[in-house]
């Protein structure tokens, strides 16, 4: 357990330095989120009922940012062949890569849809759905990410490659988690869509890891 | 015995079917014509093989 | 069964020799039968004339599907037995399903105008899931087209073919989850209760000349990866 806590405090690091962590994240769905009503017009009812699908739908898209870096650096200064030949199983670094991820960009976003939420007009009752889904829906979006990412690896155009095989990916837990949160505000069953996000979300990060290790060793190979 | 009097569906009916035809025979040349290519590169880098030894 | 005895090269081609014209002959044969039951039936007592889209959509759509299928067959294969004849299918097949699936889309448009009255109906599961799945195809094609090496391309690609095919019945699911909240507008589901058999004939028939050209174009194109491969192998070993 200890050697995965090794692992896991040098992902964290790694996804925390270098200009990376949650402000890149944070400042894109701060941006877009801003230019949401100049584009939609001010109509504060329209705004207010188009916030929660909008404003997850951004956070899927701020997902996408830093996930070329997952696996680059260490690819490039052949970190990533160590590992790989290190007695860790390169799953395991992969799940301990996704899971960095989504300590240090998903769980900002989430923590800070509400606010984005409230400034775009919808109630503040719905923070806490919103935090939850933004929570378990991230691991979705972040462990998706880490096979973009890995099937990615040393291509030119990553970041470009990346969104598209990612985004399609992306469908599901973006309808449930939106689902979820206008279910709530609605008022009607939120519980349903909630928990087929985190299923999702727990099967994404159970499984993805077998996909980013087996993407990662063919990109060394 | 054929009815082709598709009436105000026109607009819709008969693109269809254009965009169809054009697209399978845009595929069947491609294909066709992308096997034809590499058999003769194939083929050409056989002989040439042959030819230098 | 067939696989392992055309798993070798030199008998997949001695196969697909004759295999390719004929599955094209019969696809010929079909389509043109299919047309004559096609423009034999009378419009519908809904949908009027529109009626004859359906017989070109709806095969169209089930080629979608039916080839992303053999996509992530032929991957799988690929990623198990590292078998080169195995890549080259999922690689002659992806371009196949992508056109196929872009023709469901476009015909479904065509079809969803006169009969639902828009162009697009976001609340329909199939037509979204069928954009995704052009989606997935689109991004099997942008990865194979960024790796260079064939080798290295051949993992890459059909991992993401099966993780596509592992997520498409749950994007189908959470579309029709979806859909289950917003009623929105009736959609004509293809055929209804009941098909009467001067409709489901030419689906039918036109069906089947759609999975023979598939199995044709398919033939051919896996007979044009197996030449690529031997003419840089060949070059290769020129130079070397």
């Amino acid at each position: 357990m200890s050697g995965f806590a090794v692992i896991l405090r040098r992902e964290l690091a790694l996804s925390w330095a270098g200009g990376g962590g949650p402000l890149l994240a944070l400042g894109f769905f701060v941006a877009i989120t801003s230019l949401m009503p100049l584009a939609l017009g001010a109509d504060a009812a329209r705004l207010a009922e188009a916030a929660p699908g909008l404003a997850w739908l951004v956070l899927a898209l701020a997902s996408l940012i830093s996930l070329e870096r997952l696996f680059e650096r260490d690819y490039e200064d052949g970190a990533l062949d160590l590992i790989a030949l290190g007695p860790a199983p390169l799953e395991l670094a992969a799940f301990a890569k996704a899971l960095a991820q989504w300590v240090t960009t998903q769980a900002p976003l989430a923590l800070a849809a509400p606010v984005i939420l409230a400034a775009l007009g919808a109630p503040w009752r719905l923070a806490p759905v919103t935090i939850a889904a933004g929570l378990v829906g991230g691991l979705g979006f972040a462990f998706l990410g880490g096979v973009g990412a890995a099937l990615a690896l040393g291509s030119r155009r990553g970041g470009v490659l990346i969104a598209l095989i990612v985004l399609p990916l992306f469908t599901p837990p973006v309808i449930f988690g939106a689902g979820a949160i206008e279910a709530f505000a609605a008022g009607l069953d939120w519980r349903t869509p909630l928990l087929l996000l985190s299923a999702y979300g727990l099967a994404a990060a159970a499984l993805c890891p077998f996909a980013m290790a087996a993407a990662a060793r063919n990109a060394l190979s | 015995m054929f009815d082709f009097d598709a009436g105000k569906y026109g607009p819709y009916v008969w693109p269809a079917y254009a965009i169809t035809a054009l697209v399978i025979a845009a595929l069947v040349l491609d294909s066709l014509m992308r096997a034809r290519r590499w058999r003769r590169a194939a083929e050409a880098a056989a002989n040439d093989g042959a030819g230098a030894s | 069964m067939m696989i392992p005895a055309l798993a070798n090269p030199e008998r997949f081609m001695a196969f697909s020799r004759w295999a390719a014209p004929l599955f094209g002959a019969i696809a010929v044969v079909l389509l043109a039968a299919g047309l004559v039951l096609d423009f034999r039936a009378p419009p519908d007592y809904q949908q009027g004339y529109a009626v004859h889209i359906m017989f070109i959509h709806v095969p169209a759509a089930w080629m979608s599907l039916f080839i992303y299928a053999c996509l992530g067959g032929a991957s799988l294969l690929s990623l198990v037995f590292r078998h080169a004849l195995a890549q080259a299918a999922a690689r002659a097949a992806a371009p196949l399903g992508a056109a196929v699936t872009l023709l469901a889309l476009i015909t479904g448009s065509l079809w969803g105008k006169p009969t639902w009255g828009a162009w697009w109906v976001w609340g329909d599961p199939r037509l979204t899931s069928v954009l995704v799945l052009f989606l997935f195809y689109l991004a099997y094609l942008a990865l194979d087209a960024s790796i260079e090496d064939d080798a290295r391309a051949a993992p890459a690609t059909s991992i993401l073919a099966l993780v596509g095919l592992i997520n498409l019945p749950i994007v189908h699911f959470s579309v029709t989850w979806w859909r289950s909240l917003h009623q929105g507008s009736s959609v004509f589901r293809a055929g209804g209760p009941a098909m009467p058999a001067t409709y489901l004939a030419p689906l039918l028939v036109m069906g089947l000349a759609y999975m023979a050209g598939f199995g044709a174009l398919w033939l051919v194109r896996i007979r044009g990866e197996v030449w690529r491969r031997r003419a840089l192998a060949r070059a290769v070993r020129r130079a070397g």
